[in-house]
Formats: C-alpha cells, structure tokens, sequence
C-alpha cells in the first residue's frame, strides 16, 4: 500500500523576467520525514520554498499539501495552509523592532488570540527547548550572537507547532561547532513535533545530519533524489561534483572571463 | 527618428500610468485594512508615537519661528502703506490656512516618511516582510494600515499645536518688538480668524498626513537591492511626499477657497 505524500510538487515552473528559476520541478516529500534539497547558489532553492508557502506565485505546476492544491486555494484557505508551515528564515528574519519573547511568540499571539501573559510565558518555554534561558526573552534582536539569533528563528518557527517545517540554509554564516548544535536542535525539534521538513542548504554535513532524504536541484530541475545518508557517494556525477566540491565536472560554472 | 521619439513618449507614459496604477492599488489596499479586523492596537499607537510625539519639537520651533519671521516681515512690508494693523489677521490667516500644515507636513516627511521607508524597507530587504506572512499576518494590514491611519489623524494634531505657536511667535515679535499692545494684537487675530480658516487647515494637515505615511509604506514594502534599494526608497519616499504635499496644497485651495 502506497501513501499520498504530503507535499507533491508537479511541474513547478517560475520565471523573473527572462530568466528562467523553476524549469518543472517535481518532488514528493512524504509525511514524517525531512527532505534536503541542495544545489548551488541561483538554482532556485530559495525560490522553491518561496512557491510552496505562497510566498512567491509559480507561472505553472501543481503545489500540492495533503493533497490539497495550494495554488488553486482562496486566499483565507491559503492563509490556513499556511498556518501549518513553520519556516527559518536563512538571516533569521527576526523583528528587530520587539524583544525575543514577542518574535517567538508573535505567530501565537496573530494566531491563536491568547493573552500576551500566556503568550510570554510558552515563548520562555519553547526558548528553553532551543536551549536558551528565558531572561533572553526580554532582550532584542540586535542583543544576540549570530547563533543565539538562529535559535530565536527557530523557536520562533516551531512556536505554533506547525506540521510542516521549512529551513533555508539553517548553518550559514555559524561556526562549525555552532552549525552542529543548530543541526541537532532542528532533528530534535522535528521529532519531537512530528513534523514534515524540507531544508536547503549547500552544507553538505548539515545536509546529512538533517535529511532523510535528499533532491539536488539544478538549473531548475531537480536533477537527483535518494537518501540523505548515501549523498556523498551517490553514483550521480553531478551531485558527486556538488558535495565533494570538485571544479571540474558536468556543472559549469557561469564566469565572464 | 521621429517614431522612435513618440515610442520613448509613449514608453514613459505607459510607465508613469502603471506606477500611478500600482500606488492607487496599494493606497486602497492600505486604507481598506483600516476597517477590517484584525487591528494591530499597538502597532497603531507606535505609529502616532513617531509621527505625533516625537515631531513635536521639530514642528514646534519651526510654527514659532515662521510666526515670527511672519510679523517681522508683515511689519516691514505693510508699513509702507500704513498698514501695520493688518500683521495680526496676516499672522493668523498665513498660518491657519497655509504655512502651519505645509511646513508641519513637510518637516514630518523629512523626518517620519523617511524614517518609515528606511524601516520598512529594511524589513522587506531582511526577509522580515515574508516571515510576517509565514506568521499568520498580512504585512499590509500590520505595517501599512496601523500607519495611514495614524498620518491621518497625527498631522492634524500637530497642526493645531503648530497654529497656535504661529500665532504665537507673531504675538512675541509683535509686543516685545514692534510694539503693538497685546490685548490688541489678541482681539485683531481673533476677530479676523474664521473657523473655515482652521477647518481648512487641518483637512490639509490630515491629507498631507496621509500622503506622508503613504508614500514611506509604498516605496519602502517595494524596496529591493539591500542597502542601497533601501536609500533609494528613503530618498523617493520624501521627494515624492514633498512634491505632493505642495501639489495637493494648491488643489485643496482651490477647492476651498476659488471663487
């Protein structure tokens, strides 16, 4: 017996003017697991996340969420589906104009209509599953280490218990021992939640450490899909290429000499 | 070479007409949050902070300093024809009606829309702007209505306080420096002030406060490029409210004072 994946991407196609980001991409993500997309910078994983939470209008595809399609929602129906998508943004995103506690807690408060009391009191808690204390609460953003911010963004993130987590490359701009402790924070958290995750990233350590499984996209398209664990000897000579950083190769790189 | 000509023409005003389009929609948009919940309270009451309290001084000292280059000036120029009487109801006139909503208006675009933009604009460049719909919240109805509405009724709070230094900084000039005797400096502004005269300028005021918030939110939620997109919004927000401020004051006169 087969089950319906819980996000089904189908010929997902997005252009900027001329050029061309998203050239049909299809990818299914089943429920429970955590998919990592890698690619290099411009193939468009950014892009795609982009399209799957609505960010960002596909030209043509499909974008399918528990079967439902997202694309041919209402906007309130949209708003709803996206209501379950928690997303860490890649410079974190947080709200440099409130404390901690009030970015942690902002979807809850915009969501749920609970007191800023009780909303106060479950971001100190969800500050402590990601490891900070709660007088960080009451500091602000600019207060924070490049670290200390992740892990706001991602309290933040998983701060509604959404069903569906998004990460845009969670360990860029960290130190390698840092990256380790945001890896396992968000293996942790996407347990614990039960949740379905997609994460980009060009951090191939981080990519393992997070994925079930793995896509590589290319000139948009996704151009491998296997298991996190055998990325870095899949056979395939352009995501070999990719995680072993060699220079030569199927992918070119696009220099003006 | 004469088609190429009209072609360019006809380019730039297909252009100027779709950013005209664009500013209507997002003004519509803007104002139609206003009505419709969910209000952002605190996000409303932060706004009047910036654009009400914390302008005071600077529309304060300007308000007192045009009143009194105001009856310095009259007092020169109407002594030639023997006219010094007249700087009482000039002072007031000029202020209420003119000079308070127009320099109030374009000390806050100076100061508030350009604040605004930088702000906005940092967001949307920062991703801030996408994680607010990630959150459940329309950024158009966090960010932009709390902001509109507040330009519209801040403005015309600070123009009150704007007319009455004015009128003040006249009064000061007048007594202390020209002579005049100040129970009869007083009687003349008040007899020559009319309501419509205030009522004039407070609709400018709040106009002026609008277009001011207006265009902050708009060039800083289409901002892009990083620091320098976010400059280029800061300096458009301003340019543009200034301009419209002077262009919308000469309309609003000739809707209520042409004959």
């Amino acid at each position: 017996m087969t089950t319906a994946p819980k996000i089904r991407l189908r010929g997902v196609c997005k252009s900027f003017g001329d050029k061309l980001v998203l050239d049909g991409v299809d990818l299914d993500v089943m429920a429970g697991t955590s998919m990592v997309v890698i690619g290099g910078s411009g193939s468009g994983k950014s892009v795609l996340l982009k399209c799957i939470l609505g960010l960002i209008e596909p030209d043509a595809g499909s974008i399918e969420i528990d079967g439902q399609n997202v694309l041919a929602m209402d906007r309130k129906a949209r708003e709803a589906a996206r209501a379950r998508i928690g997303m860490l943004f890649q410079n974190g995103a947080l709200f440099d104009s409130l404390p901690v506690w009030e970015n942690v807690a902002f979807g809850l408060l915009a969501q749920r209509k609970i007191a800023r009391a009780t909303a106060k009191a479950k971001a100190v808690d969800v500050l402590g599953q990601v490891g900070l204390a709660g007088s960080v609460g009451d500091l602000w953003p600019a207060e924070l280490s490049g670290g200390m911010q992740k892990r706001v963004a991602l309290a933040r993130a998983i701060a509604a218990t959404p069903e569906i987590l998004f990460f845009d490359e969670p360990t860029t701009g960290l130190d390698p021992i840092m990256g380790a402790v945001i890896d396992g924070l968000i293996v942790d958290c996407v347990k614990r939640l039960g949740s379905t995750a997609i994460a980009i990233t060009h951090d191939m350590l981080s990519a393992r450490r997070i994925g079930d499984q793995a896509a590589m996209i290319h000139k948009g398209r996704i151009v491998w899909q296997g298991d996190a664990y055998g990325l870095m000897e899949s056979g395939n000579p352009m995501v070999d290429q990719f995680t072993h950083g060699r220079r030569d190769g199927p992918i070119q790189m696009e220099l003006r000499k | 070479m004469m088609l190429d000509g009209v072609a360019t023409l006809g380019r730039a005003v297909l252009e100027t007409c779709r950013a005209a389009g664009r500013l209507l929609l997002f003004a519509l948009e803007g104002l139609s949050h206003i009505f419709r919940p969910p209000f952002y309270f605190r996000a409303f009451f932060r706004a009047m902070l910036d654009i009400g309290y914390f302008s005071l001084p600077v529309v304060a000292l300007t308000a007192v300093f045009t009143g009194m280059v105001l009856a310095l000036q009259s007092s020169t120029g109407l002594s030639r024809f023997s006219a010094d009487s007249a700087i009482a109801s000039l002072v007031v006139l000029s202020v209420t009606r003119e000079l308070g909503p127009v320099l109030a208006g374009l000390m806050v675009a100076g100061r508030v829309g350009a604040a605004m933009a930088a702000e906005i604009g940092t967001m949307r460049v920062t991703d801030q702007v996408d994680a607010l719909s990630t959150l459940s919240t329309n950024p158009m109805k966090y960010l932009v209505a709390p902001r509109l509405l507040a330009g519209l009724i801040a403005l015309p709070l600070l123009v009150v306080i704007a007319d009455i230094l004015g009128v003040l900084g006249g009064f000061i000039i007048a007594t202390l420096k020209l002579g005049f005797n100040a129970a009869t400096y007083l009687n003349n502004t008040l007899t020559f002030m009319q309501t419509q005269d205030v009522v004039s300028g407070l609709v400018k005021a709040a106009v002026f406060g609008l277009l001011i918030s207006l265009m902050g939110c708009y060039h800083g939620y289409n901002s892009k490029g990083g620091a320098q997109g976010v400059g280029a919004a800061t300096t458009a927000a301003v340019v543009a409210a200034s301009v419209l401020i002077l262009a919308f004051d000469y309309v609003l006169t000739e809707l209520f004072f042409a004959r």
